[in-house]
């Protein structure tokens, strides 16, 4: 094979357009490292360098404008073999910023090539990320209150392994191209070309120019030492390889016969770091290990260490409906947060509900039928009196009872676990 | 007997493994998360990949990639997400790239409520993206129905080719519950239907379906693109060849609207009443049922388990011998609109609600008692 361009579609770029230097220069580059065209993807997006792809005999996936690298990374972890070469003008460049710079820290083996012509070229020369302050474009005065941006320098200080910069019209870029394609990990290869449909009708630019403007940049050449490290996607199996349990679900059998059970409605009104949602699954695992169907929500808030933490769990020998709490049979008053959090609930309750409040604990007016607690006196911490408060409920069986409740913390915790937490139990029971 | 015991979220994650994912991308939000945490537990001790993408718009675009490499992929997130993903959704749409979309919505608009549930998305879910393509959107009621229709969700996206999104709520991913799980029976796999012949063009197809696939990678060429294309998968202007895509892309849902219709029924001989609702709505709805036949006023219930394409046969079927139909959303009248739209002839009244609290089933007696 001589070239990997499609000879049935020629490029259609505007005469003397940088492109056609660099869709010329990244054929060369492919023949040189003689990629099979099997194995090898171009992933374009949006604007006349999402053209390339239509130019290649190799497989092709034209995107959404910017986002082009967020293809070439599905691409690439899902099948590691693949050679994967993005194009993207200063367009997309602006517009896919974020996935730049995530490219730059994973270091996934791509080669992204930059084809910077210093604006939109597709849409009538509008101003870029890359336009420089004095240019005139097509945006009016806007870029003149701006300044362009390097990407090779955000690229390294994003940690890219690989960054070179180039005119599009240097002779060495088929070359250069070939070396980041080769390079092990990802790759930036900025080029700095001549949009002779828009850009250069206002402002002067030639290849001499250009070449100025390289010169007159940081230099890039390739390898940056002080940000090599593992491919990702090598890093990312080694890492993955090791999770290598599948977490079965969580499956209790029945093991206590239960006669006559009536639905259970249990409200667990508590704080952040109170191990409500403990308690809840506790109560849960004791309705499971009895063959009954359970439901829990929880409510907490997004900062999870502050605030209420309310458990609602239904206990019931019938298919659970609606999820909701309708009438509870037993609501554990832990903290007053938790109690403001359902207040409402209390003036409901029904004179047979079971309310078991902590000492310190304000509660509105309500008939159920109130016991109060003092955990200090049984020498419990505060975050353990949800669980003792599930000894109490055992005690006077109300949703639970002891075997359940043993049942529950065996198949909950491990063996040390549930010893230290029988010992709370037993103070209450 | 053994129940196991999981959220909403764990179970459509363990539907998703079950019907063979192997690709997860996606962005933590409340209240998805923790079907990310579930793939990100699942995925590796089988040989599959999950990501973090450095956003949403990323993570689709991780799906999207990976889906063309052959890849069954899902992605979870909820109603702040899907604005994200909307570009992406419509490369997928148009482009015919197999997806699963898990939305667990919350309380919107916009950022809405992190943890209060709602059926914000409904509608946007079929119309949030370009050129009004038809998707598929099916709504678990509970744990148990996350787990099933995430199968179905894959098997549908793979014949389709298409995304097709499950539109689960806070209220029921985050929940946890009780099911058989051993006891379920999961339709059979489906997979995507493989190019055998000679020369491949990617977007040729019959007129009625999806073309057949062949990754991104493998022997043969392959072309994808976001760009109007004909069947080659080149940009085309042919007006001829873009009227034919176009129809083509409503065909191959439309076409198999009665087959990809799922639901539940619950219908009483003397009853006049029938309530049509879907999602944990559902639960609320069959509970007031229930109590309402116990007081022999017997209604009959529809849960609705295949939103989009609207099932409109099963509509006109079901309702034929009711006076009247209720219908009842957790939200102020989303899905009301299409039941409207098909059941012209009839009294379709409505119920919503929208403060991010569970509709109850003594608010839904109420409701039928007082109309
Ligand atoms: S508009 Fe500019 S970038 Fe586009 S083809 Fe013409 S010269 Fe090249």
């Amino acid at each position: 094979m001589n070239s990997y361009l499609n000879k049935t579609r020629p490029p259609v770029y505007c005469p003397g357009c940088t492109h056609e230097k660099i869709t010329k220069g990244l054929d060369k580059a492919i023949l040189k490292l003689n990629l099979p065209a099997d194995k090898t993807v171009i992933v374009t997006d949006i604007g006349c360098s999402g053209l390339f792809d239509t130019f290649f005999n190799v497989h092709a996936l034209h995107g959404i404008h910017g986002r082009a690298l967020t293809y070439a990374s599905g691409l690439k972890l899902a099948n590691p073999e693949l050679n994967v070469i993005v194009t993207m003008g200063d367009g997309g460049l602006g517009i896919g910023g974020a996935h730049v710079l995530a490219s730059c820290r994973k270091n996934l083996d791509l080669t992204l090539i930059i084809l910077n012509n210093f604006n939109f070229g597709m849409t009538g020369g509008q101003y870029s990320a890359t336009t420089p302050t004095d240019a005139m474009v097509g945006s009016g005065f806007l870029n003149h209150a701006e300044i362009p941006l390097d990407i090779c320098a955000i690229a390294q200080s994003a940690g890219a392994t690989y960054i070179d910069r180039c005119s599009g019209h240097d002779e060495s870029l088929p070359g250069k191209i070939a070396a980041a394609i080769e390079h092990k990990g990802f790759s930036i290869i900025e080029t700095l070309g001549m949009c002779t449909g828009r850009y250069t009708k206002k402002n002067q630019l030639t290849p001499k120019l250009l070449d100025q403007m390289i010169t007159d940049l940081p230099a890039r050449d390739g390898i940056i030492e002080k940000n090599q490290r593992p491919e990702y996607g090598e890093r990312y199996r080694a890492l993955a390889k090791e999770k290598n349990t599948f977490p079965e679900a969580v499956t209790i059998e029945k093991q206590i016969d239960l006669k006559d059970y009536q639905q259970q409605e249990v409200v667990i009104l508590g704080s952040a770091g109170m191990r409500i949602v403990t308690a809840g699954d506790i109560v849960c695992y004791a309705g499971l290990c009895a063959g009954m169907n359970v439901s829990m929500k929880n409510d907490y808030n997004i900062t999870v260490l502050r605030g209420q933490s309310v458990s609602e769990i239904l206990i019931s020998p019938e298919k659970i409906g609606y999820p909701g709490i309708e009438s509870p049979s037993v609501v554990l008053a832990l903290s007053d947060e938790g109690v403001q959090r359902r207040k409402k609930i209390f003036a409901t309750l029904k004179p047979d509900t079971f309310v078991l409040k902590e000492r310190t604990v304000t509660i509105p007016e309500t008939n159920a039928n109130v016991v109060e607690i003092d955990f200090r006196k049984f020498k419990i911490k505060k975050q353990d009196w949800a669980l003792a408060s599930l000894g109490v409920m055992a005690k006077k069986e109300k949703a639970i009872n002891k075997k359940m409740l043993k049942y529950a913390l065996k198949s909950r915790f491990t063996e040390k676990v549930y010893l230290i937490a029988m010992e709370t139990i037993e103070k209450m029971t | 007997m053994a129940l196991s015991f999981m959220e909403g979220n764990e179970a459509l994650a363990r539907g998703a493994i079950a019907a063979g994912c192997n690709f997860f991308a996606g962005y933590p939000i409340t209240p998805a998360t923790t079907i990310f945490n579930s793939m990100l537990n699942m995925l590796p001790p089988k040989g599959g990949i999950c990501i973090q993408g450095e956003d949403e718009i990323a993570s689709m675009g991780y799906c999207i990639g990976a889906s063309m490499a052959g890849k069954k992929v899902l992605t979870a997130t909820s109603g702040p997400g899907i604005s994200l993903y909307s570009e992406q959704l419509s490369f997928a749409i148009g482009s015919e790239i197999p997806l699963v979309i898990a939305d667990v919505q919350r309380l919107g608009p916009s950022t809405g409520s992190a943890t209060r549930g709602a059926d914000s998305d409904i509608q946007f879910l079929r119309w949030g993206s370009t050129s009004g393509v038809p998707v598929i959107v099916l709504a678990p009621k509970d744990a148990l129905d996350c787990y099933v229709l995430a199968v179905h969700a894959f098997n549908y996206a793979e014949e389709f080719r298409c995304p097709v999104f499950i539109a689960s709520n806070k209220e029921i991913g985050m929940t946890r519950e009780s099911f058989d799980l051993d006891s379920v029976t999961l339709p059979p796999i489906v997979e995507r239907n493989l190019f055998s012949g000679d020369s491949y063009l990617p977007f040729e197809a019959e007129p009625d379906a999806a073309p057949p696939f062949l990754p991104i990678g493998g022997k043969t060429l392959v072309r994808q693109t976001s760009s109007t294309h004909g069947p080659d998968g080149y940009i085309t202007i042919d007006p001829e060849v873009i009227a034919e895509n176009q129809a083509r892309l409503r065909e191959k849902i439309h076409s198999a609207r009665k087959r990809i219709t799922l639901f539940e029924e619950d219908i009483k001989e003397n009853s006049d009443t029938l309530i049509i609702s879907y999602g944990v709505t559902a639960r609320a709805v069959e509970d007031a049922g229930k109590t309402l036949e116990s007081k022999g006023k017997p209604v009959s219930t529809l849960t609705l388990k295949t939103l989009w394409p609207v099932p409109e046969e099963l509509l006109i079927e079901k309702a034929k011998p009711f006076k009247r139909i209720l219908v009842i959303e957790m939200n102020l009248g989303q899905y009301v609109n299409e039941i409207k739209r098909v059941l012209c002839d009839k009294k379709v009244t409505f119920y919503g609600q929208m403060n991010g609290v569970l509709i109850t089933p003594a608010k839904i007696m109420e409701v039928i008692e007082n109309e």
